[in-house]
Parts: structure tokens; C-alpha cells; sequence
């Protein structure tokens, strides 16, 4: 079987309907387990009350919105360099929904910052390079919405995301650079980490859910990509969408 | 080739003078509008000075940037260019520099004069200027990029200040803080040499992303 058939947009819209369940169902079980062990299992901390466990929420969601921006400059360079129009349009694909993790995960540290700092926003080195880097993913979709042309909209996109993809190591390593009120990483991949076993469990279980809810709704975003750009095309003619 | 691209920019600029002067003049104006805006308390505006000198020169450098590729490229001249065997890096490369003379070095020369309205002292104004004269460059070369991207698009004078601004905002930290640095008493060495890299940095990447996305652009 060749597997770059699949690269044609035409041959993968119905592959991606058919992949979509196999994302959105464990997605909804994993995030209904997550939010249980988050809630009920997972110890109340002892210097932060119950207030933490907005962590379950704001954790993943900045893991996203960062991984994200990565993939989608990822997909775009692809598209650019290899001409393939499927990652291109995965890259626009991938964009809304990195805003809206990034999004999600600046109005929850806002909410758990009112009980814990004090403050709904503190001009902290983490919050301030996630404000930018939404920053970035407003730019890049409204560079690709002001242009007309779709090829030309992939390739301008893709400069651009590979551009500011420099930002992304920037918030990564602004806790080491600027010194300041954010706590530092708990989550270590080397050593122990310095979190409850069923806090971590409930993190790793959320950050899967959001990665497959990631999954199955870029994959409906990109079917109506491909139906928009690709009305024309005969496949799509015959079928009468 | 590259001086001849400098020196025709240069030329076209000096022809029309009035272009480079409403550039100095809109940053001269907005830095004033601050001080009016907030208040003439000495302590305050030496506070906000290096922020509001730095925020100004990055909004005064956007603004120039329109005129980056835009004549060019209704006359026809730049897909000329495109068409040239020299690498396309070069011209962007001559380009960005006769950008960088015209529109930010008389930002950096009256930066100090702008300065002196802040009450900031003769060491700090030393620092501001060197400040600017590291920053700027980093300005015009991300800006060039945005430039080239936004080209014939419609509404590209907003549209390219949502590109460029965030890339803008690491000069901006550590150039204004270089200023706050100086201000405070303490070495404003680290902000200078970390302005330096991304003068490098910039200088290295940032021509043969402009390139591509002017070929982008003018396919």
C-alpha cells in the first residue's frame, strides 16, 4: 500500500471522517477520568487549598498552546518545502485551535492567580511570552486570512510560523532567564518530580484528552478546509457536497 | 551590487526628504505626548523614559516600513530585481540597510535630544543612544520580513504591525532595559550584549526569510 496517496487532500477527507471517533470517543473518557481524579483523588495541597486544582486544566492547555505553534510551523515548513497543499492546510488547521489552548490556558493562570498571587495578571516572564505567543498565532491567522490566493496564504504562513517559532524556546527557557514570581517547572522527565503521584496522573491523563480532543477536532477543521478549497474538484462534484 | 542597491535607496530618500522627516517627527511628537499625558513629575518620567523612547522608536520604525518594498513594487522595479543572477539575499540585505540610514538612524541621532525632556543624565543618554544604535538594526531586518510578506495585500499597514510587533518585543525588553539598568545605577552591559546577538542573529536569518517571502509574494 502507498502510503502518500494519503498527502492528496481528495483521498484523505474520508480517511480523516473515519479517524475522527477514533479521537473524540477516548478523548471524552479521558477527560471525564482526568476531571474524577483531579477532583476527588488527588490531595488537597497544603500550601494552596483546592485552589490548585486548576492546574488539571491550565497545565495541559499551556502544553498545548506550545506544542501546537510547534507543530503548526512544523506542517506549514512541510507544506512549503515539499509543495504538499494536505500540510499546509493541516498547519491553518492546527492554528485555531493552538489560539484557543493558549487562550484557555492564560484565563485559567488568571483565575488561579487571584487566589494564590493575589492578582489576575502579574507581568511574569511565563504569562507574558504565553501573551505573545497568542500574539503570534493572531498574526499568523490573520496573515493567512488578508490573503486571497490559498498558495499563497500556506507560503506566507509558513515564513512566518517558521519566524516565530524562534519564540517558543523563549518561553521555555524565560523562567531561567528572568527571575521572577512564577514558580518553577514541578514536572522534571529526569529525577523525581516534585508533585503527588495522583496529581501527575491526573496531568498526564488531562494533557492526553486534550491531546486527542487536539487531534480529532483539527481533523474536522481540515475536512472543511479541504471543502472549501477543493469545491471544484471533481471528486467532490460527483458526491454533490 | 549591494552598494548599488544602498545608493539608489539612499538617492530615492533624499529626493523625497519629507517621508524621512514625518518618520523623526512622529517620534519626536509621540515621546512628548507622554510626558503631557501622565503628568511633569521628574521622577516618574525618568522612570517610564527608556519604556517610552523605545516603544516610540519601534512604532516610528513600523511605520517607515511600508515604503520598504511598497514603491518597488507598483513601479515594477523589484520583480526587476527578482529577475537580477545576484542572489536575491543581497538586494534584500542593501535594501534593509538603506532602510536602516534612512528611517532609524535619525531616530538614534535625536533619541538623546528626546532624552533630555525625561531628565535622564548625560551616562544614560549614552546608554540610549547605544541602545537605539544596537536595537535598530534587529528592527529593520524583522520588519523586512513583515514588509515582504504584507506586500499588495490589503490593509497591510495594520496587518503588518500584528506580524512585526511581537518579534519587535525582544529588542524592546532588553533595550529599554539596558536604559532602566543605567537609570538604576547598575552595569547596563548584559541588555547591550544580548541586543548585540540579536543584532547578529537577525542579520544572519532574517535576509533569506525576507527573500523568500518576496518571492512568495510576487509569484
Amino acid at each position: 500500500m502507498n502510503i502518500y496517496k494519503y498527502a492528496s487532500p481528495a483521498t484523505f477527507y474520508p480517511v480523516a471522517g473515519k479517524m475522527i471517533p477514533w479521537f473524540a470517543i477516548p478523548s471524552a473518557i479521558l477527560f471525564a477520568v482526568g476531571l474524577f481524579v483531579g477532583f476527588f483523588v488527588a490531595p488537597t495541597d497544603f500550601q494552596q487549598g483546592d485552589a490548585y486544582r486548576i492546574i488539571f486544566i491550565h497545565v495541559p492547555a499551556a502544553w498545548m498552546a506550545m506544542l501546537l505553534y510547534v507543530l503548526m510551523a512544523i506542517y506549514a515548513g512541510i507544506g512549503w518545502t515539499f509543495n504538499a497543499r494536505l500540510a499546509s492546510m493541516m498547519a491553518s488547521a492546527i492554528a485555531i485551535t493552538g489560539a484557543m489552548f493558549t487562550v484557555l490556558s492564560l484565563v485559567t493562570g488568571a483565575l488561579w492567580g487571584k487566589p494564590t498571587w493575589g492578582t489576575y495578571w502579574a507581568w511574569d516572564a511565563r504569562m507574558t511570552s504565553t501573551l505573545i505567543l497568542l500574539f503570534l498565532y493572531i498574526g499568523f491567522i490573520s496573515l493567512q486570512a488578508a490573503i486571497d490566493d490559498p498558495r499563497r496564504a500556506d507560503r506566507a504562513g509558513a515564513v512566518l510560523a517558521l519566524v516565530g517559532v524562534i519564540n517558543v524556546p523563549i518561553i521555555y527557557f524565560s523562567v531561567q532567564w528572568w527571575n521572577t514570581l512564577h514558580q518553577g517547572a514541578t514536572i522534571r522527565i529526569l529525577g523525581k518530580p516534585s508533585i503527588a503521584a495522583p496529581m501527575l496522573a491526573a496531568m498526564l491523563i488531562m494533557l492526553a484528552a486534550c491531546w486527542l480532543y487536539s487531534v480529532a477536532v483539527v481533523l474536522i477543521r481540515l475536512r472543511c478546509i479541504i471543502l472549501e478549497r477543493e469545491q471544484n474538484a471533481s471528486r467532490f462534484a460527483e458526491v454533490g457536497v | 551590487m549591494l552598494r548599488w542597491i544602498v545608493w539608489r535607496d539612499l538617492m530615492l530618500a533624499w529626493r523625497r526628504r519629507s517621508d524621512m522627516l514625518s518618520t523623526v517627527f512622529f517620534f519626536v511628537i509621540v515621546v512628548s505626548l507622554f510626558p503631557l499625558g501622565i503628568g511633569p513629575e521628574t521622577q516618574l518620567l525618568r522612570t517610564i523614559a527608556p519604556g517610552v523612547v523605545w516603544v516610540a522608536a519601534l512604532l516610528a520604525s513600523m511605520l517607515s516600513l511600508g515604503r520598504l518594498f511598497a514603491n518597488d513594487y507598483q513601479d515594477g522595479t523589484l520583480e526587476q530585481l527578482l529577475l537580477t543572477p545576484q542572489p536575491l539575499f543581497l538586494v534584500v540585505i542593501g535594501k534593509t540597510l538603506a532602510h536602516w540610514i534612512v528611517a532609524e538612524v535619525p531616530l538614534v541621532l535625536i533619541a538623546p535630544l528626546v532624552g533630555l525632556q525625561f531628565n535622564l543624565d548625560p551616562d544614560t543618554l549614552l546608554i540610549l543612544f547605544a541602545s537605539l544604535l544596537l536595537g535598530t538594526p534587529v528592527l529593520s531586518l524583522i520588519g523586512s520580513v513583515g514588509a515582504a510578506l504584507t506586500l499588495g495585500l490589503r490593509g497591510g499597514g495594520v496587518l503588518i504591525s500584528i506580524l512585526v510587533l511581537p518579534l519587535y518585543i525582544p529588542a524592546l525588553i532588553f533595550g529599554a532595559g539596558a536604559v532602566e539598568a543605567s537609570i538604576m545605577g547598575t552595569s547596563p552591559a548584559a541588555h547591550l550584549y544580548l541586543l548585540g546577538a540579536f543584532a547578529i542573529v537577525s542579520s544572519l536569518f532574517s535576509p533569506w526569510a525576507t527573500a523568500a517571502a518576496l518571492r512568495i509574494s510576487l509569484e
